[in-house]
């Protein structure tokens, strides 16, 4: 069981702030706005420079390894839902990390999201 | 409060793409390390022997795939919403896998569980009516 509490803390925290660094550097290179191949290359290419960027690719290749072990171990309907346990480090990482504003309404949202990933848990037994 | 009124629907249609892909890929990936089993060592001798199994499997393939497609459309919908809106709002994908996991891998999804994915749904809802950006470009 150690080993699965060690994965599933990699998972949502290596997860969290890999994605957190991904949307920082997607929030420096600005809005798409030419969805062609042409467009979608170039901006791809403009996210590349990005050093937040490669530090989210570092942290979301740990989270992802983890996931991959978790699944040999655990089934997927458990493994998956229980990652939502994350969305609340989410909602304080776009406050704090990306100066988003998380309105009332939205964390009432998120906390919604982690009581239902509660039950999704106990639902395990 | 700044707020993105221009692309909408462009995210939520993103997101939902985000959605069938994400958890397409975690069950193609579930599927494959299932039939592939765990490592017996986390030495580099036995990862290396692990990415030499992984890269023999095609449903592998087909997950990382999808989870590659899941990435881009991401990075898309990342650049028009917040992540404390986008994060949240991908969580549907929940009850997809919940469906996939019992349908396509059999595996048992207990009602207390079926109603964590609801109320997962409901925060979902509660999320999506906020606005998705409140932030400028740092550009």
């Amino acid at each position: 069981m150690k080993i699965e509490i060690i994965l599933l803390l990699l998972i949502m925290v290596a997860g969290t702030a890999g994605e957190l660094c991904v949307a920082r550097a997607m929030q420096a290179v600005g809005p798409a706005t030419d969805l062609r191949p042409v467009g979608l290359i170039r901006l791809l290419r403009r996210a590349l420079q990005n050093g937040w960027m490669w530090l989210g690719f570092l942290l979301m290749a740990v989270a992802f390894f983890s996931l991959l072990e978790m699944f040999s171990l655990e089934n997927v309907s458990f493994v998956v839902p229980v990652t939502a346990l994350s969305y609340g480090f989410g909602a304080l990482g776009g406050k704090i990390f990306l100066r988003e504003q998380v309105t009332r309404r939205r964390w009432a949202g998120v906390l919604l999201v982690c009581l239902g990933v509660g039950l999704v848990l106990i639902g395990q037994h | 409060m700044k707020t993105s009124r221009h692309f909408p629907l462009k995210i939520y249609l993103f997101i939902v793409l985000m959605v069938i892909l994400g958890p397409l890929g975690n069950v193609l990936l579930g599927k494959g390390m299932k039939h592939i089993g765990t490592t017996s060592s986390w030495s580099l001798s036995g990862l290396i022997h692990l990415v030499a199994r992984l890269s023999g499997s095609g449903v592998i393939w087909l997950g990382l795939l999808c989870l590659m497609a899941f990435f881009a459309v991401y990075m898309l919908v990342l650049s028009w919403a917040d992540y404390s809106y986008v994060q949240p709002a991908s969580a549907v994908a929940y009850a997809l896998v919940a469906l996939m996991g019992h349908f396509l891998l059999g595996e048992v999804v207990t009602p207390v569980r079926w109603a964590g994915v609801l109320i997962i749904c409901l925060g979902v809802l509660v999320v999506g009516h906020t606005p998705p950006r409140t932030t400028e470009s740092r550009g």
